[in-house]
């Protein structure tokens, strides 16, 4: 699966490059929360197995035999952020070292080996583990459904790049199949073993299991012949997270996107898209008309009176992120204005003071 | 422990690409390798003059061709794939020895097979040039999150050490009688794998609590800061900027 140079060409991989990248700094955030001051031996050692149980193999039958891909089995034994960051690592390690991937398409594998198994993993975990019983068995079958479903994910998503940025045009109804195809039987593979994993983990010790943290039985204490809950231990405070500014955040990716609209566009093929390619091909274009807007100055992705095509093209794609990034703001702070009005309004809001990024996580955690 | 503290992909050596700081190597070789995969593929000659340049570097460094050559064998899967390639791409068909090939799969998998080549080839130049460490430390001056530096530093440390632990595991299985054949013994091999997760865990832990008690407070001790002046910028650059005027070169020929 891992990806070598020139099967994806520079724009989708510079774009997938920061996606991972988003990914990597995000899960960098989330697994001091997943494992405190202790994520770098740990993330390391987790990342270490990760690597060495890639090389364990498993007999199929008539002498060929697989090994674990990682994503799902990682995510259910460390949590998905310290899983992302994991695989990230193992991905990096064996582009730098051992020329396994390219580096050019270390973006494209870390989010298709790296961020797509593990979330979509995790996803569905969560999602069975909430649904069935809460006993040890429960835990088991949902890492085997996982695991089976992250693989052909990644095949999806692999096909949806190489759909977009690949640089020979096999049919696009030949991939998806051939890619899922093999990777629904890869992916029974990695679930029996990743299931049966994730068992004799939870055998001998279910507290490493963070998939299984819910399923602890309350302590009991027997007292005079009847059993007594014991006295919770005292939960640590959560650490308090340091205020970081949203200007830095913003400020970034306000950067970013510029250079990618200004800079990266220069290289996008000026080829029409598949879907653009398959309405010429198929005549399906002949009763399409112009936009409405087809006339004004930033049609068609250029900029009028401008002549060169890539300079133009890169100058409407920043004349357009600036646009965006107006009108978001503008959405963005309107909505903050509101809430912070009606906050005040009902009684100083019991503590649940509005944060911009802080908010939204502790919600995305609840709907997980 | 007589082999010496260096991994197995490494060749020792003094050759002015070994000298030069980590750093500067990493950043000639991501610059290469995206010259070369931005180059159009319909210039062929362009990827020769890649090659050349790419053998020279090797030349400089002192590895023989056999070494290389054998460390390439990792892309075999994928020139397997490319072979297919001309099979399955759709297109305008030409009949090469009585079998009909797709003229855009022909293109497709010389682009692969000539691109993943040259990428695998400096990558392999690259790893056989410096050291685990200092390519831990050039990363490390290349920005990388110094917590993801970490967790990759600890990946590599132990990577061997886990490792060696599997195959102890192995050799008492097959020493008890075990035979590892289908599916069957899927279950004892699972089982293997869960108990290689605790002991690395657990190895963790441990490790953890050595660094608390020797007053590790989240940030690795620098011992050895890597510096590059100007001439070694130079030299390593070299290697992407001929690449690039070969690439703009192929652009407008």
């Amino acid at each position: 699966m891992h990806v070598p140079d020139g099967f994806i060409d520079i724009p989708v991989s510079a774009a997938t490059g920061v996606i991972a990248a988003g990914a990597v700094a995000v899960s960098l955030r989330g697994t001091r929360r997943e494992l405190d001051e202790r994520t770098a031996p740990l993330a390391g050692l987790v990342a270490a197995f990760i690597f060495a149980a890639q090389m364990l193999n498993f007999p199929v039958a008539a002498g060929t035999s697989g090994h674990l891909l990682g994503g799902a089995l990682a995510a259910i034994l460390v949590g998905p952020y310290t899983g992302v960051l994991c695989v990230s690592v193992v991905l990096l390690i064996q582009s730098v070292l051992f020329a396994d991937g390219g580096l050019t398409a270390l973006g494209v594998n870390i989010t298709n080996m790296g961020v797509v198994t593990v979330v979509v993993a995790y996803l569905i975990f969560r999602g069975l583990v909430k649904l069935l019983p809460g006993k040890r068995g429960s835990v088991t079958a949902a890492a085997f459904a996982a695991a089976l479903l992250s693989v052909p994910a990644a095949a999806v998503t692999f096909t949806g790049m190489y759909m977009v940025g690949g640089t020979t045009d096999v049919a696009a109804g030949t991939v998806f199949t051939a890619m899922v195809g093999v990777h629904t039987l890869i992916g029974i593979g990695e679930a029996t073993i990743t299931a049966l994993t994730v068992g004799a983990v939870i055998a001998v010790r279910p507290d490493l299991v963070y998939g299984a943290r819910g399923l602890t039985v309350p302590l009991q204490l027997r007292v005079g012949g009847r059993l007594v809950d014991a006295a919770p231990a005292p939960a640590p405070a959560p650490a308090a997270a340091p205020p970081r500014s949203s200007r830095k955040v913003w400020l970034t990716g306000l950067g970013v996107s510029l250079v990618l609209a200004g800079f990266v566009s220069f290289y996008a093929s000026s080829d029409p898209d598949g879907l653009e390619k398959v309405a010429t091909d198929k005549g399906i274009d002949k009763e399409a008309e112009d936009h409405w807007l087809g006339d004004w100055p930033l049609a068609d992705y250029g900029v009028e009176d401008i002549t060169g095509a890539r300079l133009s093209g890169g100058l409407a794609g920043v004349i357009g992120v600036g646009v965006t990034v107006a009108a978001g703001s503008g959405v963005f702070w309107a909505v903050r204005r509101r809430r912070n009005s009606a906050q005040s309004a009902d009684s100083a809001g019991s503590g649940e003071s509005w944060k911009a990024a802080g908010g939204a996580e502790s919600r995305a955690e609840k709907t997980v | 422990m007589g082999a010496g503290h260096a991994h197995r992909l490494y060749r020792h050596g003094h050759s002015p690409v070994h000298r030069l700081p980590p750093h500067c190597k990493l950043a000639a070789v991501l610059c290469f390798v995206v010259v070369v995969v931005s180059t159009p593929r319909e210039a062929m000659w362009a990827f020769a003059l890649y090659a050349v340049l790419l053998g020279a570097v090797a030349g400089v460094a002192r590895i023989p061709a056999g070494f290389l050559l054998k460390r390439m064998l990792i892309e075999v899967p994928f020139v397997a794939f490319a072979v297919l390639m001309p099979f399955v791409a759709q297109g305008e068909r030409v009949e090469v020895m009585g079998v009909s090939l797709s003229v855009s799969g022909l293109w497709g998998a010389w682009n692969v097979l000539a691109k993943g080549t040259l990428g695998v080839a400096a990558s392999v130049i690259l790893a056989s040039t410096t050291e685990l460490r200092e390519l831990l430390l050039g990363l490390q001056r290349l920005k990388l999150p110094p917590l993801l530096v970490q967790i990759a530093s600890f990946m590599i440390r132990y990577g061997d050490v886990i490792t060696d632990e599997m195959r102890r595991m192995r050799i008492a299985r097959e020493s008890r009688g075990f035979d590892s054949r289908g599916i069957r013994q899927w279950g004892v091999l699972g089982k293997s794998a869960g108990a290689l997760f605790i002991r690395s865990y657990e190895r963790g832990e441990r490790v953890h609590l050595a660094m608390m008690s020797r007053g590790y407070a989240g940030s690795m001790p620098v011992i050895d800061e890597v510096t590059a002046s100007r001439a070694q910028w130079a030299r390593a650059l070299a290697l992407p900027l001929s690449a690039l005027a070969v690439c703009l070169l192929g652009w407008t020929l």
